[in-house]
């Protein structure tokens, strides 16, 4: 490795940049545990923001990494919902986090066999295409009542303790723990998945089709694979809803919950991960907050905040944090420094 | 010399218009081979056919004796036969430095590996550094394509084909928009092109068509007009009135 030129120990360097974590990244996850301890009383919504990120960490990684826009999120949701509330019920699988895995699975196989059908046209086809499945998959829950309790819901889950151990308790506390845990394991996958070659050639596909396949990747398969596993990050989102409220009902398919999905991401923003971990909070923290001013018209501030998001733009809103990113760049340059 | 590509009887019909009308060209191996002819003579069009970006209406294309006629664009990027474009197609996103060790990834068939952080692959980063070098992109090698000078960009786009380890390299007007005192950066690249690469060059500067190529086949109205060594096909008055009529009619 002695004889490597100068410029390919710079590249060396830079190919890794994406890959290298930043200061802000280990504060984000130190804050994001240390509400165990720290809102020991709010861990009900906090289980709520928890599986919302990584539902709209799934969604990410289809519209901000392969660039496929989608309003029928909640179809993958749902069916790990379902999935992990009837494994649960009927006694399949009773340890939770197996179920969950499997849950995913089950919504993976399922965003394997319609990624196909998104394929094919441009974006107002995609958005059309993955309404009509989430729509088809509500009906088909909705007409198979005495498998999922049709409109009534899914009742009488019981849930077995995590691992054997931890039982889902009535504050809420293990439920957070554990949806926390997901996320974070979750996460760490996808980080290292949008650092390899594949999380790249997605960004490419994203940005060029046509060149991408000028170049040797075979899009059409690449695009099948992040949307399975995307289906497979929403049924993991979906099954973490269903055991942590122990209950399933058609609404996890309801459009307005795809629909929500892509305001989490707007807010968040899109291709870095963390907007739909951001945006999730955000959105969670303003229903709650607008719900108890005003509990009737909090969707008409909702409407509001994203009218402005759009009109004064992300990117002049994140100038105001210039500071605090420059600060945590000086720190980690000096740290860097320090090292070598 | 060994004939690397080959069309046979090739057609493309878009409509009732005939862009491309039975051509059937031959390329050698390591051959320097312009395609010249008037604007709309179906150039690109014939580009477009021969990396599978079009589908013809009718006849074959061979590639090193394997018939491509229905593969795949990428297919035919890995049976060796990369392209350039004529209007820049790059990824805006990402950096020179990461669209190179992309398309280094892919020859190599290790692109699609998702558990492996990006870089990390042996003497990866010495391939990728030869090429930027060699194309004098060492200096905005972690600068966003997006924001790249347009000279570069256009360097970026033959390095991008180079990355793809091409057998046959077709070139769509590599120095098209590029400022006088840039050009020359260009034309050397190609001039620094491995002697076993073929190259097809598609160009509307004579001047750069007569350093460059050694034969030239002429295209009009989507037929192939006359080919031939280039001195030649400089001297055809056949060939000069298709060009001056072009300049009399526009």
């Amino acid at each position: 490795m002695s004889e490597q030129t100068p410029t390919a120990k710079r590249a060396a360097q830079g190919i890794l940049a994406r890959a290298r974590w930043h200061p802000l990244e280990f504060v984000f996850w130190i804050v994001a545990f240390s509400v165990i301890w720290l809102l020991p009383n709010k861990h009900l919504i906090l289980t709520e923001i928890a599986w919302l990120a990584l539902f709209a960490l799934s969604l990410d990684l289809i519209l901000g990494y392969a660039g496929i826009l989608s309003l029928g999120h909640a179809a993958f949701f749902g069916v790990g919902s379902y999935a992990a509330a009837l494994l649960a019920k009927h006694g399949v699988i009773t340890e939770p986090v197996l179920a969950l895995i499997a849950a995913g699975l089950i919504a993976a196989v399922v965003g394997f066999a319609t990624s196909f059908l998104m394929l094919r046209g441009a974006d107002l086809t995609r958005l059309m295409v993955s309404l009509g499945i989430a729509l088809v998959l509500r009906e088909l829950a909705n007409k198979f009542s005495e498998l999922t309790g049709g409109a009534d819901g899914l009742q009488g889950v019981t849930m077995e303790p995590i691992l054997g151990r931890f039982r889902f308790d009535m504050f809420g506390h293990n439920g957070f723990i554990y949806s926390l845990v997901v996320l974070f394991v979750l996460f760490l996958i996808a980080r290292r998945l949008m650092a390899s070659p594949f999380g790249l050639s997605l960004l490419a596909v994203k940005d060029n089709p046509l060149r991408s396949r000028a170049i040797g990747i075979s899009v059409d398969a690449r695009l099948v694979a992040i949307y399975t596993i995307a289906a497979f990050y929403a049924g993991v989102a979906g099954g973490l809803l269903a055991q942590t409220t122990a209950f399933s009902s058609l609404d996890v398919f309801s459009f307005d919950r795809s629909a929500d999905l892509l305001l989490v991401l707007i807010i968040g923003g899109t291709g870095y991960l963390y907007g739909g971990l951001i945006g999730a909070v955000i959105f969670k923290v303003m229903q709650d907050y607008l719900a108890q001013l005003t509990p009737q018209y909090w969707p008409f501030w909702i409407g509001l905040v994203l009218v402005i998001l759009v009109m004064v733009g992300r990117d002049r809103m994140l100038r105001w944090t210039e500071p605090v990113r420059a600060l945590a760049n000086r720190l980690d340059w000096r740290a860097k420094g320090q090292a070598s | 010399m060994t004939v690397v590509l080959q069309t046979t009887h090739l057609v493309k019909q878009f409509g009732g218009l005939t862009a491309t009308d039975d051509v059937s060209i031959q390329f050698e191996a390591g051959a320097r081979h312009a395609l010249i002819g008037p604007n709309g003579a179906g150039k690109t069009t014939l580009i477009n056919l021969l990396t599978g970006m079009l589908k013809p209406t009718s006849g074959r294309i061979v590639l090193n004796g394997v018939d491509i006629t229905d593969a795949s664009p990428q297919k035919r990027v890995r049976l060796g036969m990369v392209r350039t474009f004529q209007i820049n197609q790059l990824f805006p996103d990402l950096t020179p430095l990461e669209t190179i060790g992309l398309a280094i990834s892919e020859s190599r068939g290790d692109g699609a590996d998702f558990w492996r952080v990006a870089g990390t692959k042996p003497g990866l980063n010495q391939e990728i550094a030869d090429i930027i070098d060699r194309f004098r992109l060492a200096d905005v090698m972690n600068t966003r394509t997006s924001i790249l000078p347009y000279g570069k960009q256009r360097l970026l786009e033959i390095a991008v084909a180079i990355a793809c380890r091409p057998k046959v390299l077709l070139l769509d007007e590599p120095a098209a928009g590029v400022p006088d005192e840039e050009r020359h950066e260009i034309l050397s690249s190609i001039a620094a092109l491995p002697k076993d690469v073929t190259v097809v060059l598609i160009e509307h500067d004579m001047d750069i068509v007569f350093s460059f190529s050694e034969k030239i086949s002429v295209l009009v109205n989507g037929g192939l007009f006359t080919e031939g060594p280039a001195a030649e096909v400089a001297r055809d008055p056949h060939v000069k009135a298709v060009y001056l009529g072009e300049s009399l009619d526009a």
